[in-house]
């Protein structure tokens, strides 16, 4: 079964007078265990995707299917559960909140989620990401690889159908950028989805498969 | 679990910047502290004033002559209280314990080069017993004295301190209205009662009262006192029906007098303390209203500054409710905190007034839990609309904020 089914995904903005079609009739399909690299230059419509594809926005037309259900028409708090339950988010900007503790900002989605046994689970999520020392620690007392570790804890903590990420590396330097994308390919490997927005070809050669956009549209790498 | 850690990252953030929630919160700590000490300026007003009647006596009926009106306007008091209603009453009135008639007027007192106005109360012995008057120096009149119009008089201690300083006043000659009077007796002192001070006052047999000072054929009041434990409304019904026969009113005609007992003095100064609480409570709120609008606009800064956060938050799976939850809790946070040091100002405000003024100051229990939950509940009001705003920003534009 295909984890995300997104058919003839259509997305306008408005801006002033005129139309901008941010998404023109997309179509893409992934699959479970997938690891896969999405490229384009800005304003080529890959951030409105990821926004759709991440239940943060909803497509103008079109439906999109994640893990068997039609997401594309449900209510924001509908979504938020989605996101909440499905979606693992990891961002170019780590994104912790700040004066809340690595294990608590990896506890956050669980919480959310009215999980009895939080604490456990953010434990042992942060031991994956090899971090048992620091959980302990606020943001600000952690390097950028550290940062972006507690971050993609945060992301697998709830086991998600897909982990998004958005320009992982883009605030790391190179070496700590290999890391990060080593610690994706293992999650991978362990049979976990992922989504990794990008423009460098470095991050984008670790994927399987690239899927490329240009002016709303996806010109290679459907892969229906 | 979410709650707490709410609570304890809504603390963190307060610590954070300390002048800033320091500052946000004054005006909650201003507003409650005033809150506090006003009401137990209300509160110990009350008290003060209360006891102030108890001590007056309060199994205790006050016969007044009735007034003189036209068509509702009074043009001054009636002139039929005698010396005979008195003995009447204390032969015929059941439970009857003494009588105390009684003329009073305002007069010059004289002594040497010093010279004070105070009111003059010419009455019987059994006043000083009746109205709790104790004697603090030398003894009160006697029937004796009273009987043969002697011109002695009992004097306030304020009156003593004003017209002797440091002289001995016992045994001293003075002049009421140019005539001599000897001193035998210097009152207790009883306090300040607001409306009159029982304390500045020259009290003298009535009969030489009525006859040599103030030229009166008719008393002012009559003082009746109950026995223990009788009850005063009875006693008021029975005195009137005495009194009516008195004064031979027929069946359907009016009172011409009217009784009032000591329950009423303590109703009447129960309002006007209640008032008075109400007027400064509702003064200090208002404070606790502008109060309010410090959180909200600190909440409004607090939501713009967090706008990323919140986008977190919502990537994460947050509803709307949980960021509207997590403001307002921050926002009751701010404001309980505040009205906590409120309370601890608001104390520390009423004892030092306490000890600076002569005002009587009670901090009582339910003022303390009426000003932290009206400070609970201000913050919930001006915490809604920055929660709100938080909890309605779309997580996309959110996540881009810089």
């Amino acid at each position: 079964m295909s984890i995300i089914e997104a058919r003839n995904l259509v997305k306008v903005y408005h801006l002033g007078g005129s139309k901008i079609n941010a998404l023109n009739h997309v179509d893409l399909t992934i699959e479970e265990g997938e690891m896969v690299a999405v490229t384009g230059a800005s304003g080529s419509g890959k951030s409105t995707l990821m926004n759709i594809l991440g239940c943060l926005d909803r497509p103008d037309e079109g439906t999109y299917i994640l893990a068997g259900e039609d997401v594309s028409r449900l209510h924001p708090d509908r979504l938020a559960a989605i996101r909440n339950r499905h979606i693992g988010f990891v961002f170019q900007t780590f994104n912790l909140l700040p004066r809340m503790t690595a294990l608590e900002n990896v506890e956050l989605p669980l919480l959310y989620a009215g999980v009895s046994e939080a604490k456990d689970r953010a434990e042992e999520a942060l031991r994956m990401m090899g971090l048992a020392d620091r959980m302990k620690h606020e943001p600000n007392q952690l390097s950028g690889g550290q940062r972006q570790r507690v971050a993609i804890a945060r992301a697998i903590v709830t086991n998600p159908a897909i982990i998004l990420a958005d320009e992982p590396t883009g605030n790391l330097d190179s070496k700590t950028g290999e890391e990060i994308m080593m610690l994706f390919k293992k999650l991978n490997a362990e049979g976990r989805t992922l989504i990794i927005v990008t423009h460098e070809p470095d991050v984008a050669r670790h994927c399987r498969r690239q899927v490329h956009m240009k002016d709303g549209q996806i010109v290679d790498g459907k892969g229906n | 679990m979410l709650f707490w850690t709410t609570i304890k990252v809504a603390l963190k953030s307060l610590m954070a910047s300390k002048l800033r929630s320091f500052l946000a919160m004054l005006g909650i700590i201003i507003g409650v502290g005033a809150v506090i000490a006003m009401l137990a300026m209300g509160a110990g007003a009350k008290k003060q004033v209360l006891s102030r009647i108890y001590a007056m006596g309060t199994d205790l009926l006050t016969v007044r002559p009735g007034q003189h009106g036209f068509h509702g306007v009074v043009t001054g008091s009636q002139q039929n209280l005698t010396l005979e209603d008195a003995e009447e009453i204390l032969k015929k009135v059941p439970n009857v314990e003494a009588v105390a008639p009684a003329v009073q007027g305002s007069a010059q007192l004289k002594y040497f080069n010093k010279n004070t106005r105070c009111n003059v109360i010419g009455t019987g012995v059994t006043y000083f017993s009746m109205r709790n008057f104790e004697i603090e120096k030398g003894r009160a009149f006697t029937e004796g004295e009273v009987d043969r119009m002697a011109r002695v008089c009992v004097l306030g201690p304020v009156t003593v301190s004003n017209l002797f300083g440091n002289d001995e006043p016992v045994g001293a000659q003075l002049k009421i209205k140019g005539i001599n009077f000897q001193v035998v007796g210097v009152l207790k002192a009883k306090g300040d009662m607001g409306f009159y001070n029982p304390d500045d006052t020259a009290i003298v047999p009535y009969t030489t009262a009525m006859k040599q000072l103030f030229g009166l054929e008719y008393l002012n009041e009559i003082h009746i006192q109950g026995t223990r434990g009788c009850d005063l409304n009875t006693l008021q019904e029975a005195t009137s029906s005495v009194l009516r026969l008195q004064h031979r009113l027929q069946f359907g005609q009016p009172d011409d007098f009217y009784i009032r007992n000591q329950a009423q003095y303590v109703e009447m100064a129960s309002d006007m303390t209640r008032t008075f609480t109400i007027l400064l409570g509702s003064i200090a709120s208002i404070s606790l209203l502008v109060g309010g609008i410090g959180i909200m606009n600190i909440m409004l800064v607090t939501v713009t500054e967090r706008t990323r956060e919140i986008g977190v938050r919502k990537a994460i799976g947050a509803r709307d409710r949980d960021i509207l939850r997590q403001f307002l809790i921050e926002a009751m946070l701010m404001s309980g905190l505040g009205g906590l040091i409120g309370v601890g100002v608001g104390v520390g405000a009423a004892r030092m007034i306490g000890k600076m003024t002569s005002f009587a100051i009670s901090v009582e229990l339910p003022s303390i839990i009426m000003a932290l939950s009206f400070a609970a509940a201000v913050g919930i009001f001006f915490g809604y609309y920055p929660a709100r705003r938080a909890a309605k920003l779309d997580p996309i534009e959110s996540l881009r904020y810089e």
